[in-house]
């Protein structure tokens, strides 16, 4: 008769589940080409933030230092930094004008990488602005009826406009006469303007979520454990949309460092002496059919970039749902 | 010996995962002959539904790994060409879904979707595919058939959705139907319709019918056999007396006992089985009852085959290592059959 | 029906009005902006300033001006402050310029993200897909001038495969209309396909999980019949819904940054001088314009969305 007992089973390891977030995480580190971008998104970000350090220890030049009657030796050659036609020196492989001058006779170099400052610093901002008022919003809007009616139509107004019209509308009119105390060429005009256009473009999206979520049981049990809503809504729905937040951080990073290109191009935006890499492609495409470069390079850095965010920003996307991965059977 | 209508040998699927290879069948085989039931009996992740969708090739994927065979009126299955299985799918094997609210089109009419099927095998006018599609509907019980083919599933209640899914299985009629779990998302009382009409129109029709549940009441109504599914394994098969009265198999001891039943006296707890499915991506070694067995011993360690082990019903088939004696005094207490904790005396 | 439509057209006037509220306000409220400075010029004098600002109204109260501006407006008579045309003629005269633009832009950059689109999901995860996927990140990463900046430079420029710049109408001339426009065309379309491709891609893949697509599989049906009645249908109309508020935005003149770069003498181009000049008269019809074309869109696309989908009914 054989008896009861079990053979020893080995214990496996106790496994503790893992939050959506650590997964996510895991899932971004072993996209291999999300993380070369992001480097590369790294790496330009700090180059630019080097502005002052090139501008004072390599090229010995201000940003906004104009030359325009200077020369400069090349190669043996004295060149006009701007020729009498008024045609700036292309890319000169030395520290002086690396990449050439623009049309009064500025390091473009050194602009190029003050400009990046600027145009990262706006973006930065208004992806704030609209992280912080979107989200805001669209709970609120979601959650309460009142707020909604009172919400939606402001938020329906303000996507109905085209960015361009609006933006450039706004920001021509602000960049000649500021506002109170902000100095009509300062750069937080465009990044406030670009923040608040981009407001619904997130406000919707979580309204609608927080309206779908409000519809679920755990939000019952919450009123019914007597939380105020606005505990309700910071800490039992708030969480739950904050994977639809992170994947729009983002992309409205790169739709404020292209909206803010497009606003400077059209004269809206970054006023001068400042310099944007919108405004230098704007000048540089004067010169386009005798100095390519002048347009050129300031353009590559700004593709470069926002490329970078929408490559990291797709990684992140996919990481944080799964169900990317899915093929369709053939 | 004539060609069985259905013949599965051997059967294994895995799937290539981000946490590793899921096997999610495991050398299954087993027959179905014309007019019979045969009822496939599985918790949830037991490897039943991917089964049967396997016969259709429906689990086919890139990191999908099938093999063995699956053989339908003597024709391989497995591996056959997708041309040939989209002939065979919906004519001569139908497969009537569960929770119907999602299987079916919301955007189109269901007496569209139904035609859809005809259309697509048979050279036949939209016309008449349409009133063959309200006949059928007819036949499966759905009153106002002709109003109702204009609808929209939105606009149909649970089980009339259930009766026009298993109508659009039946409409090229099938050899092989495939009902998986059609009754989970529905009343009791709709189940029990249902399941009649099933069984007529299989007898009828004289085709065999699939039936994969998880729940015994539907099985003791109508089926004819069972094969009892656990960790990708078939772990018993057999006639349903020889199931419900004569059951070889732990697994199985454990499904009966947490029935609870009329016509017995109300035990103090309802008792349910010990513990949690297994991992089909690390296994446990041997039988994949194992962990949860009160009745393993050392042999359990080696996989037990699949085998008759009743002297008189060879056809009673299980995959445990226990004497046949030791099953019957193990598996009942007190008249009741369930799977009980207690060892046996030396 | 009828009640959809009275709802719609009530908040489509809704709409209208403060449209033209904001932007009227938006110049009211610069304290720097003044037009009749602007209008009279820089060097003009303080009596001459004086005497425009009455012509035109500028000193009377906000609700006034406004009042006066909408009644010009729709009686078809307001002027620009720059050149002192009648804006609304504008309008109507540069509008084929735009439409010339943007309808065969449109058509081609919806045709061409549906098949790129399709393509991408079918072949997910391979070599097409990932290279797809980089061309529409591309295409969303690259602002319009410096592409049209770059296709003029290499493409007209350098190798003289289309005219620098500049609009035939197609009624002079059908080839030249067609040859001047090629690259504008492709420089709108461009940008949105990537976008629109991804967006499609995923839908698929999220609708080729849906049950009911495995039962259509199960009723042996066709790949591509499942595929084409099944899958994509329910996938295109979140797209769609899209595609029509982009369009009519497009129509109301967001082409203004592609038509000055090409130099197509549209409403896009007429909106970019006159802000330029802060000139509010065509900004403000501008506006308008748009919100009509936005509201009317949307309309159409709800409208569409419920003959597609049961499930949807038509409300406010």
């Amino acid at each position: 008769m054989q008896s009861g007992r079990l053979p020893e089973e080995p214990q496996g390891p106790l496994t503790v589940g893992v939050g959506p977030y650590r997964l996510a995480l895991r899932r971004l580190l072993r996209n291999k080409i999300a993380l070369a971008f992001a480097v590369l998104f790294a790496l330009l970000v700090i180059v630019c933030l080097l502005a002052p350090v090139y501008s004072h220890d390599v090229a010995h030049i201000g940003p906004n230092t104009t030359n325009v009657t200077g020369t400069i030796t090349v190669n043996g050659h004295v060149e006009d930094v701007v020729s009498a036609s008024g045609v700036p020196i292309g890319p000169t492989g030395t520290r002086h004008y690396l990449f050439g001058a623009d049309e009064e006779g500025r390091d473009l170099a050194v602009r190029l990488l003050y400009g990046g400052r600027t145009s990262l610093l706006i973006g930065a901002v208004a992806t704030s602005i609209i992280i912080i008022f979107g989200t805001l919003m669209g709970l609120l809007a979601g959650y309460n009826r009142f707020a909604d009616a009172v919400l939606r139509p402001i938020m329906q107004l303000i996507w109905s406009f085209p960015p361009v019209i609006l933006g450039v509308a706004v920001g021509t009119a602000l960049a000649l006469g500021g506002i109170g105390p902000v100095k009509g060429n300062s750069v937080f005009i465009p990044a406030f303007i670009i923040g608040v256009i981009y407001i619904p473009y997130l406000g919707f999206p979580v309204r609608g979520e927080v309206l779908r979520l409000r519809e679920l049981d755990f939000v019952d049990a919450a009123r019914v454990q007597g939380m105020s809503p606005w505990r309700i809504m910071l800490s039992e729905i708030l969480p739950n949309t904050a994977s639809t937040i992170i994947v729009f951080v983002p992309m409205m990073l790169a739709y404020s460092i292209l909206l803010e290109a497009y606003l400077s191009f059209l004269g809206a935006g970054v006023q001068p002496p400042n310099a944007s890499w919108g405004t230098l492609i704007s000048d540089g495409i004067d010169y386009i059919q005798t100095v390519p470069t002048f347009a050129l390079i300031p353009g590559a850095m700004l593709v470069l970039t926002v490329l970078s965010i929408n490559v990291l920003g797709d990684g992140v996307r996919d990481a944080l749902d799964p169900r990317a991965q899915v093929r369709i059977k053939t | 010996m004539a060609e069985r209508l259905l013949e599965v040998d051997g059967l294994q699927v895995s799937f290539l995962t981000e946490d590793g290879i899921v096997k999610a069948v495991d050398g299954v085989s087993f027959t179905l002959d014309r007019g019979e039931v045969l009822a496939i009996v599985g918790e949830s992740g037991s490897g039943k539904s991917v089964t049967v969708m396997t016969l259709m090739g429906l689990t086919r994927s890139p990191n999908a790994r099938i093999s063995g065979s699956a053989k339908l009126g003597g024709r391989e299955l497995v591996n056959a060409p997708e041309r040939e299985l989209e002939r065979v799918r919906g004519a001569e094997i139908a497969i009537a879904f569960q929770d119907p609210i999602s299987s079916l089109s919301p955007v189109r009419r269901v007496g569209d979707q139904i035609v859809e099927q005809i259309r697509a095998h048979e050279k036949v006018p939209k016309q008449q595919a349409l009133d063959r599609a309200v006949e059928l509907m007819e036949r499966v019980g759905i009153p106002n058939a002709r109003q109702r083919a204009q609808a929209f599933p939105h606009e149909f209640s649970g089980g009339m959705r259930q009766r026009a899914m298993i109508a659009m299985a039946l409409s090229l009629s099938p050899s092989v139907l495939i009902a998986d779990e059609p009754t989970t998302a529905l009343d009791v009382t709709i189940q029990a319709q249902i399941l009649r009409e099933v069984k007529q129109l299989s007898e009828k029709s004289e085709s065999g019918v699939i039936f994969v549940t998880h729940d015994l009441g539907v099985v003791a109504d109508i089926a004819d056999r069972v094969l009892v599914m656990y960790g990708g394994r078939v772990v018993e098969s057999g006639t349903l007396d020889e199931i419900f009265y004569d059951p070889q198999h732990p697994y199985t001891w454990g499904l009966l006992g947490s029935v609870a039943r009329m016509d017995r006296d109300r035990p103090r707890r309802l008792p349910a089985i010990p513990g949690l499915p297994p991992s089909l991506v690390n296994p446990p070694q041997g039988c994949h009852f194992r962990p949860r067995c009160p009745h393993a011993f050392d042999k359990c360690v080696e996989v037990p085959p699949l085998e008759a082990r009743v002297a008189e019903a060879p056809a009673h088939l299980d995959r445990c290592w226990l004497e046949v004696s030791e099953k019957r005094e193990l598996r009942s207490v007190g008249g009741h059959i369930g799977l009980f904790d207690r060892t046996v005396a030396a | 029906m009828a009640r959809f439509v009275v709802r719609r057209t009530l908040s489509a006037i809704a709409l209208l009005f403060a449209t033209s509220v904001v932007v009227f306000g938006i110049f009211e409220v610069i304290p720097s902006y003044n037009p009749a400075r602007a209008i009279a010029g820089r060097n003009a004098s303080e009596a001459t300033v004086q005497q425009v600002s009455r012509k035109f109204g500028f000193d009377k109260p906000f609700y006034d001006q406004y009042a006066n501006t909408m009644k010009l407006i729709f009686t078809g008579q307001i002027i620009d402050y720059q050149d002192d045309l009648n804006v609304v003629q504008q309008f109507a005269q540069k509008f084929p310029v735009t439409l010339s633009l943007v309808i065969p832009a449109g058509l081609l950059w919806f045709i061409t993200a549906t098949i790129l689109g399709s393509l991408s999901a079918l072949r997910a995860g391979r070599l097409a897909d990932r290279a797809l996927m980089v061309v529409a990140i591309l295409g969303v990463s690259i602002p319009v001038f410096l592409l049209a900046a770059v296709l003029l430079y290499l493409l007209a420029f350098k190798w003289t495969i289309f005219p620098n710049t500049g609009y035939t109408s197609f009624a002079a001339n059908p080839l030249q209309w067609a040859y001047h426009l090629v690259l504008p065309w492709f420089s709108i379309a461009v940008l949105s396909v990537g976008f629109y491709s991804r967006v499609l891609r995923s839908n698929l893949l999220d609708t080729v999980n849906e049950d009911f697509v495995r039962t259509a599989r199960a009723k042996g049906l066709r790949q591509r019949h499942v595929f084409m009645r099944h899958v994509l249908r329910n996938s295109l109309m979140p797209v769609v819904t899209m595609f029509g508020l982009d369009f009519a935005t497009l129509l109301g003149g967001a082409t203004l940054v592609t038509e000055t770069i090409f130099n197509l003498p549209g409403i896009g181009q007429y909106e970019a001088e006159a802000i330029g000049n802060l000139d509010v008269p065509p900004i403000l019809v501008g506006s308008i314009f748009t919100a009509f074309f936005v509201v009317l869109f949307s309309g159409f696309v709800d409208v569409l969305h419920a003959a597609l989908d049961p499930r949807v009914r038509l409300s406010g």
